[in-house]
C-alpha cells in the first residue's frame, strides 16, 4: 500500500443518490466497507466513484507557506478526491528514504485523504544520477518521476526504465526537450508572434514522448505520461498504443478548457509548463481523453503565492491550482456542451487515473473500501479568492462562474467533505 | 483612452487622433498650459536616452511636473516589487506612469496597481507603442498618406518589439508590410496578421519605406545568427540594396557596419533624425490625449 493517511475511525453512514443512468440508489457503509446496495430513495444528487488525482503538489517540505499536507488535502478532498499523488520537485527534493519517510509519517498525522509520494527519478532531479530507487520503493514510494523537469538524457532513462522494474512503480514522465523549449513562456504560434513572449513549441514535448515511447517499447516496460498539450504527442501516444507499447497518459482540465488565446491577457494565473497550446491541440487532447487513450485528468494542482504571481507575465512562475475546481471546470466546458459523456468525464477522473497508477479502483461495490463522491449538478458557483481550501488561490477560474458542485466525499471509509463548497451560491 | 499599453488596444480612429493632435503641437516652442499642476512619473527598468528624455521633456512642454526613477541606485536594487514600488509612488498622486521595464506584462501590472493612467515605454519583447507612434507620425509627413504605404521591416524581428507594435499599427492604418530577416528571426505564426516575410533581402526592393532593426549582438551566442560578419553580409543595408530615393528609418541606437551602412545612415534618404524629432511631439500628443480629457482646469482647448 503506497497511500497514506492520518488515523481515525471509519464511518458507518448511508448514501443515497442517484447513479449514472438515472438508477436512485441507497449504499450502506458499515466500518468503511460499502455493506448493501439498494434502489430506492429519490435523489437529485449524482453518486459516483470518487476521484483519484495522479498530479499534484503539495509544496511540502519548503514552501509550507503555499500548501501543506493539510491544505492540499483538504482541497482535494473538496474537490471530490479519494486520493492523490504528490509530486517531489519539493525544497528538499524527495530523492532518499529518510525524505520520503517523513513525509508518509506526517501524512499519517495531517492528510484528509490517502496522498501517496512520488519519489524522484534522478537525485536532486538533477538527469545524472538514479536515485536508490529500490529503498525509496520499500519506503513506501508511490511512482517515479522527475516531474518540472524532464530526464535529459536518453540514456539515463532508459537506466531508469530498466533499473526501475525491481520497484514495480510507474515511472511518471515530464516530456520537454529545453533545447526546443528554450525559456519558453507560452505556446509557440501566432499569439505568441503577436505577444513577443519566447514560444515553447509543440515539438518541445513531442519529441520527448516519441523517444520515451521507444525506449518504453525496446524496454518492455510501462510509463506514464504526465499532462499532455500537444496534438503530436497525442498521435504518438496512440501509434505506440497500438503497437502494444504499455503507455498511459494524463491531460489537465486547463488544457481541456483553454487555449493560447487566454495569454493575450497577460494574466499570470495562464502561465503554466506545459503551456496552453493551439485550438487543434486542445480537441486533439479532448479526442483523445473521449476515446481512452489518454486515461485520466490529472489537476497538475501546482499552488504558488500571491506575491510569486503578482508581477509582470514574463517574470511569473508556472503553474496553477486545480484539485477544487477540475470537476465543475470540465462538467460546465466539456459535459453540458455535449462534447464529453458525462460517464467518461467520472470513469476518467476516478478508474482511469487509478489503473494508470496502479492505485485501488474506486468501485461502488458491496465489499468494496468506500470511495464515493456526491454531486450536485445543478449548483452555480462563482469561484473567487477566498473560497479555496488550497493555502494558494493561483486559479485560471478565477471570477468564473461554473457549474456542478461536491457535496460530499468519501475516501477510504471516512467522510472527508460534506456539505457543498464554502463559495457563495449567488 | 485610459492607458496606452499596446498598438492591439487601439483602432484606427485612435491613431488618427494621436496623430493629428502631435501634428498640432509639432514645433511649438513655448511651454502649453495644459498639465500645470500635475505630476508624470517616469519608471526606467531599462538603460534609455531618446525614450527616457523625449517623454521627460514632452512631460515638461506640457507644463507637468517630472519625477523620474531609474531601476538602478533605488528601492528596485533593494529587492522591492515592481507592485510595492509602483504602490509607493502612488503616493504622489502621479496623473500618468510611463514605464519601461524589460519584461513583458510590467505596464500592465502596473495599470492593474495604480490609479494613474499608464505609457508603455517598452516592455521586453511585447510593444512599444509610442515608437510606432512616432514612426507612423514620420512616414505620413515623408509620404503625404499612410493607406498604401509599403514597407518593409528588416532584421531581428523576433526579439523586437519596435517591429510588433510598428506591423501591428501600419496594419491598422492600410500600409502594406514585408519582414525580411534570417530565418531564425522571424517569429513563426507572425503571417497570421496579414504580412508577407522572405529571407532574401532583395524582398527590400520594391518598399517605399525600408525600416531597419538593430541587431542585438547577444543574438550570436544564442546561435540564431551565425556570425555578425554573415550577417552584415546577407541582410546589412548598404547603399546598392536601396533604390534612389528609398527612404531609410532606424529606432536607433544604430550598430553602424551592421545592419545599417553608415552612408544610408547619413544620406538625404534617411528618416532617422525625423523620427526622433516626431517622438517629443508625439508623446506630447499621447499624454495630452491620456491627461487633457480629466483636466481639472479646462486647458484641453489649448491644441484645439
Amino acid at each position: 500500500m503506497t497511500l497514506a493517511c492520518r488515523n481515525g475511525r471509519s464511518d458507518s453512514l448511508v448514501v443515497r443518490g442517484r447513479l449514472v443512468g438515472d438508477r436512485c440508489v441507497e449504499v450502506s457503509v458499515s466500518e468503511g466497507v460499502i455493506t448493501r446496495i439498494e434502489p430506492g430513495g429519490s435523489s437529485r444528487a449524482l453518486l459516483a466513484p470518487a476521484f483519484v488525482d495522479p498530479h499534484v503538489h503539495l509544496r511540502t517540505p519548503g514552501r509550507e507557506d503555499e500548501e501543506t499536507i493539510a491544505s492540499g488535502t483538504a482541497a482535494a478532498a473538496a474537490g471530490g478526491y479519494c486520493a492523490i499523488l504528490a509530486m517531489p520537485n519539493t525544497d528538499p527534493v524527495v530523492d532518499s528514504a529518510p525524505i520520503l519517510r517523513g513525509l508518509v509519517e506526517a501524512a499519517r498525522r495531517e492528510a484528509i485523504v490517502p496522498v501517496g509520494f512520488v519519489a524522484a527519478i534522478s537525485r536532486s532531479l538533477q538527469g545524472e544520477e538514479l536515485t536508490e530507487m529500490g529503498e525509496l520503493a520499500d519506503a513506501g514510494a508511490a511512482a517515479f518521476s522527475d516531474d518540472g523537469r524532464p530526464v535529459r538524457s536518453a540514456g539515463l532513462m532508459r537506466q531508469a526504465l530498466r533499473y526501475g522494474a525491481i520497484t514495480g512503480r510507474k515511472l511518471a514522465l515530464h516530456c520537454e526537450d529545453p533545447t526546443l523549449s528554450r525559456e519558453g513562456q507560452m505556446h509557440e504560434g501566432e499569439v505568441a508572434a503577436g505577444l513577443g513572449l519566447t514560444g515553447y513549441p509543440s515539438i518541445g514535448e513531442s519529441t520527448v514522448v516519441e523517444r520515451d515511447l521507444a525506449l518504453a517499447a525496446y524496454e518492455g516496460r510501462p510509463i506514464h505520461l504526465l499532462h499532455l498539450s500537444a496534438r503530436e504527442s497525442v498521435e504518438a501516444l496512440e501509434l505506440a498504443q497500438a503497437r502494444g507499447v504499455r503507455a498511459t497518459a494524463e491531460v489537465t482540465p486547463h488544457h481541456l478548457v483553454r487555449t493560447d488565446d487566454a495569454v493575450r491577457s497577460l494574466d499570470a494565473n495562464v502561465k503554466m509548463n506545459p503551456p496552453l497550446r493551439a485550438e487543434e491541440d486542445r480537441r486533439a487532447l479532448l479526442d483523445g481523453l473521449r476515446r481512452g487513450a489518454i486515461g485520466a485528468v490529472a489537476t497538475d494542482h501546482a499552488p504558488h503565492s500571491r506575491e510569486e504571481k503578482e508581477v509582470p507575465f514574463e517574470a511569473a512562475p508556472f503553474g496553477v491550482t486545480g484539485l477544487e475546481t477540475a470537476f465543475a471546470a470540465l462538467y460546465t466546458h466539456l459535459v453540458l456542451p455535449g462534447l464529453l459523456p458525462l460517464e467518461t468525464l467520472l470513469e476518467r477522473m476516478s478508474g482511469g487515473p487509478a489503473r494508470a497508477l496502479d492505485l485501488p479502483e474506486p468501485r461502488i461495490e458491496v465489499g468494496a473500501r468506500a470511495n464515493l463522491v456526491l454531486l450536485d449538478l445543478e449548483a452555480e458557483w462563482t469561484v473567487t479568492e477566498g473560497g479555496f481550501r488550497s493555502r494558494s488561490a493561483n486559479s485560471w477560474l478565477l471570477g468564473e462562474r461554473l457549474r456542478g458542485a461536491v457535496l460530499q466525499t468519501i475516501a477510504d471509509g471516512r467522510v472527508v467533505h460534506s456539505g457543498g463548497h464554502r463559495w457563495a451560491s449567488a | 483612452m485610459r492607458h496606452l499599453i499596446s498598438i492591439a488596444d487601439l483602432d484606427r480612429a485612435d491613431i488618427e487622433r494621436l496623430l493629428e493632435t502631435a501634428r498640432a503641437l509639432d514645433g511649438i516652442e513655448e511651454r502649453l498650459p495644459t498639465l500645470t499642476g500635475r505630476l508624470v512619473l517616469t519608471l526606467f527598468y531599462e538603460s534609455s536616452t531618446r525614450t527616457s528624455s523625449s517623454f521627460e521633456l514632452a512631460a515638461k512642454r506640457l507644463s507637468a511636473e517630472t519625477m523620474s526613477i531609474r531601476a538602478t541606485g533605488s528601492a528596485v536594487d533593494k529587492g522591492e516589487s515592481l507592485k510595492d514600488t509602483v504602490s509607493t509612488l502612488s503616493a504622489y498622486d502621479p496623473a500618468a506612469i510611463v514605464i519601461r521595464h524589460p519584461q513583458v506584462g510590467a505596464p500592465l501590472l502596473v495599470a492593474r496597481n495604480a490609479s494613474a493612467h499608464v505609457v508603455n515605454a517598452g516592455d521586453g519583447k511585447h510593444q512599444h507603442p509610442t515608437q510606432a507612434l512616432l514612426d507612423l507620425y514620420t512616414m505620413r509627413q515623408a509620404f503625404g498618406g499612410l493607406d498604401g504605404l509599403h514597407v518593409a521591416i528588416v532584421g531581428d524581428v523576433l526579439h523586437s518589439r519596435v517591429a510588433r507594435s510598428l506591423t501591428q499599427a501600419l496594419h491598422l492604418v492600410g500600409a502594406q508590410v514585408t519582414l525580411v530577416g534570417p530565418p531564425t528571426l522571424l517569429p513563426r505564426g507572425v503571417e497570421a496578421d496579414g504580412v508577407a516575410t522572405s529571407t532574401e533581402i532583395a524582398a527590400v526592393g520594391e518598399a517605399d519605406c525600408v525600416y531597419v532593426l538593430r541587431l542585438q549582438r547577444e543574438r550570436m551566442e544564442s546561435a540564431h545568427v551565425p556570425s555578425l560578419r554573415e550577417y552584415a553580409a546577407r541582410w546589412g543595408i548598404t547603399p546598392e540594396r536601396l533604390r534612389p530615393g528609398q527612404k531609410v528609418m532606424h529606432p536607433g541606437p544604430i550598430n553602424r557596419g551592421l545592419e545599417l551602412d553608415g552612408r544610408v545612415a547619413d544620406s538625404p534618404d534617411s528618416l532617422i533624425l525625423e523620427q526622433v524629432r516626431a517622438g517629443l511631439a508625439v508623446r506630447m500628443a499621447v499624454l495630452h490625449d491620456l491627461l487633457a480629457a480629466d483636466a481639472p482646469v479646462a486647458e484641453a482647448a489649448a491644441v484645439a
